[in-house]
């Protein structure tokens, strides 16, 4: 450090606006990273101990303290719970809640999503907020009523009560998703496609259905998880035809604790494995939602 | 092939932007009308209107003898090649040329016949079975054009479809292009805000400026004889010189003076009325000599400010007074910068434009 140098160097206690501004900004990168590792153990520590005491002999699960790494692998507790009373029948209601839900929600809320992504029209950013806000709106407030309407129309304790339901839920996700994936389609193609002998109609199914069918899988994932997932109008809604959460619901308190994470296990994977998958197009909802 | 009428056409946006405004235009049968104007003139917004993708506020679009004003773009005739070449990401080269022969129902036998000769035209041959993502820009934009060319139709629009190409690409493909499109015969509309693609191309140029037609000709008429003083600014590389002059009576003759120098003014000029007019005079029109000592009459004085070599000229910025001129001269010329130049205009190409309004004085024009 002999030679002299003008130049403020980062050594000798000088610092300029920019390097004080890159400090405090790595403070603030670190700090997100503790608190994002924080909030992941959070969540997914449980998920590990479901999954390994699922997989593990049934006696395991009543050991303390608990096995961090397990010695041993079994499918006795997963083999105990699938072939229990009620559990396929519901099972296979829960598929069929989670495909009607998917259709409905679809078939109504994509053109919805269509219409924020393309049009302009007079209110459009209230009835997005509209839209989202009914999310807002508790279930439990909605579920009596809509039980006694559903038994006056004859639907009560039926797949349809609740995959009606389920729609009624899945819509706000429905129109703003597809809403995004729609407004990345250019609207150029479309166009093209209309001065190419197209009507709306043939642009929309030949041009914007082909492109924007990736996203929209994704948007019906996410649809089939919230309708797999949701225990609560499934209970309120249905005695017998009950989904699979409602099932295990309704039987959790009678069952023995390795039936219990079996059960904890086959509801979170698939949910699991499908939000992974979509992250991506999720990502880009909550980006428009909040411009 | 169809002569295209516009009857007073308007565009509103949000109830308040006139976009368009009140535009009669009448394109000849296998007429290749160039629509040149700035960003926001309007435009594209005209072409679209033609399209059938714009509904306009008033008036009408003919096309060969239908009022198409209230017809959807499938039923107008009309090929559309788009500024961002919208070519179908999800279909080869091939299906987006054939995309419209489909949709008409044409027997396979014939698309596959029509396609290739289209493709063949723009030099896709060999790409018919890439899509979009494994072609460059320049062959996007071919598949683009072979799709419009594809149908026959009955007027081909064309929106800035060069200006996403780098500059080499533009050059080769503006010529490609003219010969394409002169070999089809159709009828054709082309937005630009580039004036040498409109000079180029155009049988006819219509300068536009905030919604409305300020000239329409033939691109020399427009360069040679620029109705406005903008017209005559967006017009030409550098853009044509205004001098603000002064009109004086010396010895009978009119003379346009500028400080102590004046150029004799044409008559006419006289009744104009105002003594204060622009006078426009492009930079490749003028003589620039080099001024020794003596006193000059026939010219403006001006003192060099600075010297720019182009290759094939030399683009000469000088000062005459407050006011700057651009005078293009031979690269090798002798002049550098702070010297002191006569220049002398070629008197057949002074323009003259009212100095409030800025459009051209009529009478005036004495080439």
């Amino acid at each position: 450090m002999s030679t002299v140098s003008q130049q403020p160097d980062s050594d000798d206690g000088f610092r300029s606006p920019r390097q004080a501004r890159g400090r405090r900004h790595m403070l603030g990168r670190a700090g997100l990273y503790v608190l994002a590792t924080i909030l992941a153990l959070w969540v997914l520590f449980p998920i590990y101990l479901i999954t390994i005491t699922a997989f593990s002999p049934r006696d395991v699960v009543r050991e303390y303290p608990k096995r961090v790494i397990p010695d041993e692998f079994s499918i006795d507790s997963m083999d105990f719970f699938v072939n229990s009373t009620g559990v396929l029948p519901s099972l296979w209601n829960s598929v069929l809640v989670a495909v009607i839900t998917l259709i409905l929600s679809t078939v109504i809320g994509a053109p919805a999503g269509y219409a924020l992504a393309r049009f302009v029209f007079r209110g459009r950013d209230p009835y997005r907020l509209i839209i989202l806000s009914t999310r807002a709106f508790p279930i439990v407030i909605l579920s009596i009523p809509l039980a006694v309407t559903f038994l006056s129309w004859g639907i009560y304790d039926s797949i349809w009560a609740v995959a009606l339901m389920h729609t009624a839920l899945a819509m706000p996700f429905t129109v703003l998703i597809t809403s995004s994936i729609f407004v990345s389609v250019p609207h150029d193609l479309e166009e093209a496609a209309l001065t190419l002998g197209c009507t709306p109609l043939q642009a929309f199914l030949r041009v914007v259905m082909p492109l924007a069918l990736p996203g929209l899988a994704a948007a019906s994932i996410f649809t089939f998880v919230l309708s797999w997932n949701e225990v609560f109008a499934a209970v309120i809604l249905t005695l017998q035809e009950r989904t699979l959460p409602a099932q295990v619901l309704a039987t959790l308190t009678s069952s023995p604790p390795h039936f219990r994470f079996a059960a904890a296990w086959f509801m979170l994977a698939p949910s699991l494995i499908f939000i992974f998958l979509i992250r991506r197009y999720l990502l880009g909802l909550w980006g428009r939602v909040s411009r | 092939m169809a002569e295209i009428e516009l009857r007073g056409i308007t565009k509103i946006f949000d109830k308040k932007v006139r976009a368009v405004n009140d535009v009669s235009l009448t394109i000849a049968d296998e007429e290749f009308m160039v629509l040149l104007g700035p960003s926001g003139c309007g435009k594209t917004t005209l072409m679209r209107m033609i399209a059938g993708l714009e509904y306009p506020e008033a008036g009408r679009v003919v096309i060969g003898d239908r009022d198409v004003t209230d017809l959807p773009p499938r039923k107008r005739d009309i090929s559309m090649v788009f500024q961002s070449y919208a070519v179908f990401p999800h279909l080869t080269v091939f299906d987006n040329i054939a995309f419209g022969l489909k949709m008409q129902k044409v027997n396979k036998a014939e698309i596959r016949r029509r396609t290739e000769e289209a493709a063949g035209l723009v030099q896709l041959s060999p790409y018919l079975d890439r899509y979009s993502a494994q072609l460059s820009g320049g062959q996007r934009q071919r598949v683009a054009v072979a799709r419009a060319i594809v149908m026959e139709p009955s007027v081909l629009l064309m929106d800035e479809p060069l200006s996403n190409l780098d500059a080499l690409l533009r050059l080769n493909f503006r010529a490609e292009l003219k010969r394409l499109v002169a070999d089809l015969k159709t009828t054709t509309i082309y937005v630009t805000h580039d004036q040498i693609e409109a000079m180029s191309l155009g049988d006819r140029i219509a300068v536009m400026r905030e919604g409305q037609i300020v000239q329409c000709g033939t691109p020399m008429e427009v360069y040679e004889h620029p109705a406005t003083e903008f017209v005559g600014g967006f017009l030409g590389s550098p853009p044509m010189n205004f001098l603000r002059v002064r009109l004086e009576t010396v010895d009978g003759q009119p003379r346009a003076m500028l400080g102590d120098h004046g150029l004799p003014a044409p008559a006419t000029l006289v009744d104009h009325g105002s003594r204060d007019v622009l006078l426009g005079i492009r930079a490749e029109n003028i003589e620039a000599i080099p001024l020794e000592g003596g006193a000059a009459h026939d010219g403006l004085v001006s003192q060099t400010l600075v010297v720019e070599l182009l290759g094939s000229q030399m683009l000469v910025t000088g000062e005459i007074g407050d006011q700057q001129i651009k005078v293009l001269v031979r690269a090798d010329a002798p002049i550098r910068a702070g010297d002191a130049l006569l220049l002398r205009p070629e008197a057949d190409k002074l323009r003259w434009f009212d100095a409030e309004s800025g459009r051209s004085i009529a009478g005036s024009a004495t080439g």
